[in-house]
């Protein structure tokens, strides 16, 4: 298992002969197929159908909600209301659930993007004592269920008093097994031995030629990586139901279920159309991320494109 | 009103009980010993020291019942935080005691699931706080659950005596009369059914809480527990009264298999297609918020009953707020437990839509005689009230019900699927609960 | 096998320079161990230790040895769960990964109108969380008032309910391929975007179509992408949690508590606090899981070979 694991996947050699700067031109600039993108478009449909339903039923009043057929508009348009309901009950706790949620995604995605960055690039362009063993072990603990870690886990963080702090949610989510192998294959791809190599020679210390000389080169990998955590941070969800207890230092998704729990108790308010509402606006900024990342990353590749 | 008049003989009450107990130790500070009495003036002297305290709690109401105990006890500072509902709640109460860190002073906890804290030991006894001068203020099914030989456990919050909602607009166009037995009911199921296919007269895909407070009405005792020496019979006499009612209406097709409070549930409760319920009786402010379109059409009736004439009933969901064991701030929390549950919280969250499980309130004349639009201006507060009075005696859970109830479905839900009788199906359960019993150290006998 | 098993070649001056500074890699690897050993491994040899003994609401705590795995080895419900998410694996997870690739390719052709468009929208599933997904497939299933209750009544259909029948694994595998798709295609599709210039010119050079540039070059080249996706998939569907656990409360009497070994897991720890039994259930999952891992690896490797 060990040797099997241990590698990226997408080793290969390079190609020896005289690599020519030649434009993938054929490549680039193909004849569009009408009927590639409407089979395409077909799964489109799959993937947008439920979230159109959540646009729909955004704009709808709580008797609308379980009165009228789903994916059409019905009554009163009151997206509005709903927007600025999600947005003041509960004396605003919606916005401070936001905070939160930034809060975890910064530290949490931020933090875990970093040591996916290093420890891949530390994967893919050195030897050292242990290399071999380090992916297996992170595979085989990643086999293991989580759910059934989840008591261990808490146990452990209340005894290092960590419990019903924002640390028992950013530390474990520091970890993205998945983008450790997402920056080891980019680092042993897109880096070339021979850049290092020179910026050895030139006196660089390790720092420096990571930093100033490998980093930009891993800008795809970078913002890959980053929007996989950003995302899963920002969906984190049976992590914070076991660790924290204080909804003040609820995320988004806590908040929501609390607010979606609260009709099924004795006296409880429904408000469904709140809670609809507000999983659209949380849903709104993963959206705004991923067009603002998908900028950068079409400028990463075509940087990274350059090297061939 | 009679709430604070009652508060006033209370006081009274324990004051008497006070001087008859001198013996006490008054250290007056934080943590008494189990054994040890503490006198109300301890109480009252933790609430003017002051302190922080932690309550968890996903009833909506205690929000202003917080605020205005904070503005009585100025120095006391109450940190309500809702960690979950139902199980969720229980978990991270769990995890809390387990860890030994992090654990609240109160907790909300559901009359079911009581003995599963308090026979860990992780709830603290409240007697020699002089909660057993309470007896006979909260209603008898409320107390009964609450109370374990002379330990108290908690202090009762709100109580669901059982009654039944119907939706007068689809009984009339059916033109089936509200019935009073449960034949009546069977019959009333067939009716509607038949008079529209797309309406059932309840929803129920199986539902453990619900399933026990029917075998509760129907005089079953399936569970009984003396220490940790329990007994299971889920064949007895009120159970197979039960099965065999419910079977029928399985056969039949005469339950709508939609689960309890998804949005399809809302859904039919608020168009008519789902007729009735039998639940608590803190179900008016749920349905007014959840299914508000039908507004004016909704009534409330006496739970059907087994024999004619009788008032026979069984409770339904409602909790307790209790203290736990690991809490070093007891007379402090004891004292926020009898401002919520004894004194002025009670009318607050009256207000707020919950159903009393105070005996005074139960029988306040205002109460009674509230109107609510909702419900066409039906007086359903002495529906209601009378179907607290009802509640069949001796009823008592397992130790480990929230367990129980959670493999209700493996079991007796396959008999709601119809791929087995429910005999069977109940069968099963006991059989689950017997093994997990003996397993966790109790010794189950059937 | 030795293809894969091998680190990428490199020119021997720099395997001078790295014996150099043979402990140097630490510097880089060393920040996400440490943070994986307290939140991965920490939390694992606690499970171990757990498994070992059991602990009674009235009794206490006491060393049973193997007695826990004795009792897995014979539990039925939990094997059940096995078969059930093993039965998963085997039909969505191709299913899946198929469609996932599929657009990959169609994305990287360049020959898709609005391919900027169609890669966010297919994406943006992974972007919902699971109480919204909860709540709008709940709608969609809904066979009464729901989506398909709605199509029903409209068209006189007689669409099965997905959630009160048997069609319950079936309508879990739609939704967990729903918001993975996407997830996996980025996957494939990054993969694909550092495929080097160089081959395709080769290929150009050839003359080759589309259809062999994808079988020759592109499939090739992004193998480790796909394998390690089918493990990853692998490991997510024998963890299969997070769907069953939201539908639950819709179709209680056809999720069951151990409707899969996780879902199992989770009961006995939060329902039953059966912590020690629990951390054993996982424990034998994760080993189960690991074979059927190392096995898929083997598989992608001889193909290669």
């Amino acid at each position: 298992m060990t040797n099997v694991l241990l590698t990226a996947p997408t080793t290969r050699t390079r190609p020896t002969r005289p690599r020519l700067r030649v434009r993938r031109s054929s490549h680039a600039r193909p004849t569009r197929s009408v009927l590639l993108t409407v089979l395409t478009a077909l799964v489109g449909v799959y993937a947008l159908v439920p979230l159109v339903w959540l646009l729909i039923n955004a704009t709808k009043t709580q008797p609308d909600l379980f009165s009228s057929f789903g994916l059409w508009f019905s009554g009163d348009f009151a997206l509005w209301d709903n927007v600025v309901g999600v947005l003041t009950y509960d004396d605003g706790v919606f916005g401070r659930w936001f905070l939160n949620t930034l809060l975890y995604v910064v530290l949490g995605a931020g933090g875990a993007t970093l040591l996916a960055l290093l420890g891949g690039y530390g994967l893919a362009k050195f030897d050292f004592p242990g290399k071999r063993a380090v992916f297996a072990v992170v595979i085989g603990a990643v086999a293991v269920p989580g759910t059934a870690l989840a008591v261990p886990t808490f146990l452990m963080f209340a005894n290092l008093g960590l419990t019903n702090t924002p640390w028992s949610v950013i530390i474990p989510s520091l970890i993205s097994p998945f983008g450790l192998y997402l920056m080891w294959t980019f680092a042993t791809e897109a880096v070339p031995d021979e850049i290092i190599e020179a910026a050895r020679i030139d006196g660089a210390g390790e720092a420096r030629t990571f930093f100033q000389v490998c980093l930009p080169m891993m800008a795809p990998g970078i913002v890959t990586v980053l929007l996989f955590t950003v995302v899963a941070t920002w969906n984190n969800y049976f992590l914070p139901l076991i660790m924290l207890r204080d909804p003040d230092w609820y995320p988004l998704t806590l908040g929501l279920n609390a607010w979606n729990a609260q009709a099924t108790t004795a006296g409880g308010e429904a408000i469904f159309n709140l809670v609809i509402a507000g999983s659209l606006l949380t849903i709104l900024p993963l959206v705004v991320a991923f067009l603002l990342l998908q900028r950068y990353w079409q400028s990463g590749l075509a940087a990274g494109s350059v090297k061939e | 009103m009679t709430i604070r008049h009652h508060r006033a003989v209370g006081a009274v009450a324990a004051a008497g009980a006070l001087a008859l107990a001198l013996t006490a130790c008054g250290s007056g500070s934080d943590d008494p010993g189990t054994a040890q009495e503490v006198s109300p003036q301890d109480v009252a002297a933790a609430l003017e020291e002051g302190g922080e305290l932690l309550v968890w709690a996903w009833e909506p109401t205690l929000d202003q019942v917080v605020e205005d105990f904070e503005a009585e006890y100025p120095n006391v500072d109450v940190e309500l935080a809702n960690v979950g509902t139902g199980n969720d709640h229980y978990v991270a109460l769990q995890n809390a005691i387990g860890a030994g860190s992090g654990v609240p002073d109160v907790a909300q906890v559901e009359y079911y699931a009581l003995p599963q804290f308090s026979i860990a030991g992780s709830l603290a006894d409240l007697a020699p706080f002089g909660a057993s001068e309470l007896d006979g203020t909260y209603s008898p099914g409320t107390w009964n659950a609450v109370t374990d030989g002379d330990a108290v456990y908690g202090l009762p919050m709100d109580s669901g005596p059982m009654a039944l909602f119907y939706n007068a607009k689809t009984f009339e166009e059916a033109g089936v009369e509200v019935p009073a037995t449960w034949d009546e009911f069977l019959e009333a199921a067939r009716a509607i059914h038949e008079h529209d296919e797309n309406t059932y007269i309840l929803a129920d895909n199986g539902d453990a809480g619900f399933a026990t407070s029917m075998i509760w009405q129907a005089g079953g005792h399936p569970f009984a527990v003396d220490g940790t020496d329990v007994t299971v019979d889920l064949a007895d006499e009120g159970t197979a009264k039960f099965t065999e009612l419910w079977q029928q209406l399985i056969d039949e097709d005469l339950l709508a298999d939609v689960p309890g409070w998804s949005d399809e549930w809302f859904q039919g409760l608020g168009n008519g297609e789902i007729a009735a319920l039998v639940t608590g009786a803190w179900m008016p402010a749920n349905l007014e918020s959840g299914a508000a379109q039908a507004s004016g059409d909704w009534r409330v009736a006496p739970m059907p009953q087994w024999t004619e004439g009788a008032n026979e009933t069984a409770e339904n969901g409602g909790s307790s707020l209790a203290i736990t064991e690991a809490s070093d701030k007891k007379a402090l929390a004891y004292g926020f437990l009898e401002y919520a549950n004894a004194g002025d919280g009670v009318a607050t969250r009256l207000a707020g839509g919950n159903f009393p499980a105070t005996l005074a309130d139960l029988n306040d004349e205002e109460f009674l005689a509230e109107e609510p639009e909702y419900f066409g201006g039906q007086r359903i507060n002495e529906v209601l009230s009378a179907s607290a009075t009802g509640v069949v005696e001796g009823w008592q859970y397992l130790p480990y019900q929230v367990y129980a109830n959670s493999v209700f479905p493996d079991t007796v839900g396959q008999a709601y699927t119809g791929s087995t009788p429910l005999a069977d199906g109940l069968a099963a359960w006991q059989e689950s609960i017997v093994s997990y019993g003996n397993e966790q150290g109790f010794t189950v006998t059937e | 096998m030795t293809v894969l098993a091998s680190p990428p070649a490199v020119p021997q001056t720099a395997r001078r320079m790295r014996r150099r500074s043979r402990w140097t890699g630490w510097g880089f690897v060393g920040p996400f161990m440490a943070v994986f050993a307290l939140v991965f491994l920490a939390p694992i040899a606690y499970s171990l230790w757990l498994s070992l003994f059991q602990t009674q609401l009235v009794g206490g705590t006491s060393f049973v040895g193997l007695d826990n795995y004795v009792r897995a080895f014979n539990d039925p419900q939990f094997w059940s769960g096995v078969g059930r998410v093993t039965l998963f694996l085997l039909v969505q997870v191709p299913v899946m990964l198929g469609i996932s690739l599929l657009v990959a390719l169609a994305l990287d052709s360049g020959r898709l109108y609005g391919r900027d468009f169609f890669r966010l929208t297919i994406f943006l599933p992974y972007a919902v969380p699971g109480v919204v997904a909860a709540l709008m497939w709940g709608f969609m299933y809904g066979e009464r008032f729901g989506l398909v209750g709605n199509f029903n009544d409209l068209l006189g259909w007689n669409l099965p309910a997905p959630l009160t029948s048997s069609l319950v694994l079936p309508a879990i595998g739609n939704i967990v391929t729903w918001e993975f798709v996407g997830y996996n295609m980025l996957i494939f599709y990054s993969a694909l975007r550092v495929v080097p210039a160089s081959l395709y010119e080769a290929a150009e050079i050839d003359g080759a179509g589309p259809w062999r540039v994808i079988s020759a070059i592109k499939l090739p080249a992004i193998r480790g992408a796909l394998v390690i996706a089918t493990i990853f998939s692998i490991i997510g569907s024998f963890q299969l949690f997070n769907e069953p656990s939201i539908l639950q409360p819709l179709s209680p009497n056809y999720i069951s508590t151990h409707y899969t070994p996780n879902l199992y897991a989770y009961s006995l720890s939060f329902s039953g606090q059966q912590y020690n039994y629990s951390a054993t259930v996982a424990i034998i999952m994760g080993v189960l899981t690991m074979l059927v891992a190392y096995v898929v690896q083997l598989r992608g490797m001889r193909k290669e070979a």
